[in-house]
């Protein structure tokens, strides 16, 4: 049963995911995909508890670097986009 | 203990009500960055709260990760050259891969002799897609990194044997993992299983070359999300497995946008290293007429109208803020002056959009090209700066042509057509550019920041 809840929420996360990015303007791509960069750096928390819970060495070991990868992307990520889309200006500033 | 269960998933919820919140407003240029923010906030409230959860003892390498990789994606964001996102962007999608395949590796490596018969099949085949399409997203994306980046040859690398090697960790990925779902504590399969996904990752991106490149990215961010999804699925985290799938769906939309604006299909792009080089259709007869750049200026100082197509050339000359001078010069003039960005232009979706808007161009006179076609006679002057392809007539006049059917930017349709090129030969696709040959059409041959700069100073005497 846990199983099937949990491919329910698949379904409607896909769903809900075109729908939202359908409407995403072609002049804001790179930033949408440097912010799913920073996004998909989510693997965080499932890594938070393979690095901090009393494990063996290897786990902890494969913990610990997924956490450094996937804080790459999280920090990385959301900094990159932040400058970038800082970048965009509408018309007559002047 | 049950209460501390209900406060991580409520924020969970919440975090990924503001992921969505996020990208909704993203949508707009305007409120993008507070989307990116809100985004931002959902991240730490979904890190925050798992913290809290009573399993996690011990804090010290967590922060050492924590310190490590946040350092250094600080300081790539800081330092990165906004021509070279495209490989920030592969170079992380890796990133993302790779983490994924180490969580999945985790999930088993933490069990004991005793637990792992309690392993469900479906918990088993989870973190096998977990390992699979992680090694796949990584090790393809450092390709993808490695051809973008100039580091390795950016055409398409071919060897006999190719197809039937594919095909082999095709099978083999169920073969193998088959056997691993019967039997987890065999960690011979487990690494059988992370060789041939990092193995089959650089084979499936290798044969790729270098034009299709923003494709392979596009859809490497795609893989990049599904593996998060598939991590969550195995430890059986929703907020992974929703995340996952927004950004799982970013990269495919992404991917489609790309290979309808190129007239092809995924299939055809993933298989070109297998095709057979296209023959060139008729030759196309004519004269090309060289203008220098003083007599462009003169046109320019009389157009009204003028639309510039940027391409990847413009980055590679570094022409964009020229380019910005120009319009500014113009438009003291009394000039409008408009852009036409290619959904293919750049070497990613969007990059033209960021490097203009790099050089201070407003967002708003950009255009997409379904917009500009249809007033395209209404332009004096539209210039080419180092795009090619994204402007060839070919796609709609020549059968035979390998773009043909491509959806192209009508430039030839404009009253007078500028193409800045460094010399008169063939753009990436190694195709004839008709366009070149027109009546309207004149070549400015040269560097096109030399030659936008000297239109500028021709501007600065008058």
């Amino acid at each position: 049963m846990e199983n099937i809840y949990l491919i329910f929420i698949v379904l409607l996360a896909a769903f809900l995911g075109f729908e939202l990015i359908r409407k995403v303007p072609s002049t804001l791509h790179t930033p949408l995909m440097s912010g799913s960069n920073a996004i998909s750096g989510i693997t965080l928390v499932g890594a938070l508890a393979a690095s901090g819970t009393d494990h063996d060495v290897l786990t902890t070991i494969l913990g610990t670097a997924a956490v450094a990868l996937a804080s790459i992307n999280v920090v990385g990520g959301y900094m990159v986009t932040d400058r970038m889309l800082g970048m965009f200006k509408k018309k007559d500033r002047k | 203990m049950e209460s501390v269960a209900l406060i991580i998933n409520l924020a969970y919820v919440l975090a990924a009500g503001l992921f969505i919140l996020g990208l909704k407003l993203l949508s707009h240029p305007a409120t993008a960055r507070k989307g990116n923010l809100v985004s931002a906030v959902g991240m730490f409230v979904a890190v925050i709260v798992t913290l809290l959860d009573h399993q996690i003892i011990s804090y010290h390498w967590i922060i050492l990760g924590f310190v490590v990789g946040g350092a250094y994606g600080a300081w790539k964001a800081k330092s990165v050259e906004m021509t070279q996102m495209p490989e920030m962007v592969s170079l992380f999608n890796g990133f993302g891969g790779a983490a994924s395949l180490l969580l999945g590796w985790a999930a088993i490596s933490q069990q004991t002799a005793m637990s792992f018969h309690l392993l469900s099949h479906f918990m088993l085949i989870t973190v096998i897609l977990t390992i699979v399409i992680g090694g796949i997203t990584f090790s393809g994306s450092v390709v993808a990194w490695g051809k973008l980046s100039g580091r390795m040859g950016a055409k398409a690398v071919i060897f006999t044997g190719l197809r039937e090697l594919s095909i082999a960790h095709l099978v083999a990925f169920f073969v193998v993992g088959y056997l691993f779902v019967n039997d987890p504590a065999n960690a011979v399969l487990l690494t059988l299983i992370i060789v041939l996904a990092l193995s089959f990752g650089v084979l499936a991106t290798i044969s790729i070359g270098g034009a299709d490149m923003p494709v392979v990215i596009a859809l490497l961010n795609s893989y990049s999300g599904v593996a998060a999804t598939a991590a969550g699925l195995a430890v059986g985290n929703t907020i992974l497995i929703v995340t996952g799938l927004l950004v799982g769906a970013s990269g495919l939309i992404l991917t489609n946008i790309m290979c309808k604006a190129m007239n092809r299909s995924l299939m055809n792009v993933l298989l070109s290293g297998f095709a057979k080089p296209v023959e060139a259709g008729e030759k196309i007869e004519g004269e090309i007429k060289v203008m220098a750049a003083q007599d462009a200026f003169y046109v320019l100082e009389a157009a009204q109208a003028v639309l510039v197509v940027p391409g990847y050339g413009m980055a590679v000359a570094q022409a964009q803020h020229a380019v910005r001078e120009m319009q500014t010069l113009l438009e003291e003039n009394g000039c409008t002056v408009e852009y036409a960005i290619h959904p293919v232009a750049g070497r990613m979706p969007g990059h033209m959009n960021v490097l203009l808007a790099e050089a201070d161009v407003p967002y708003d006179q950009l255009y997409e090209m379904d917009e500009v076609n249809p007033r395209m006679e209404n332009y004096d002057v539209v210039i080419v700066i180092g795009a090619n392809d994204v402007v060839n007539p070919a796609a709609k006049e020549m059968k035979g042509s390998p773009i043909y059917g491509m959806p192209v930017i009508e430039a030839y349709r404009a009253k007078t057509v500028f193409v800045l090129k460094r010399s008169a030969n063939a753009g990436f696709a190694g195709v004839d550019n008709p366009l070149f040959f027109k009546d309207n059409t004149r070549m400015v041959l040269g560097d096109a920041k030399d030659t936008i700069n000297t239109i500028v100073r021709e501007f600065g005497d008058d």
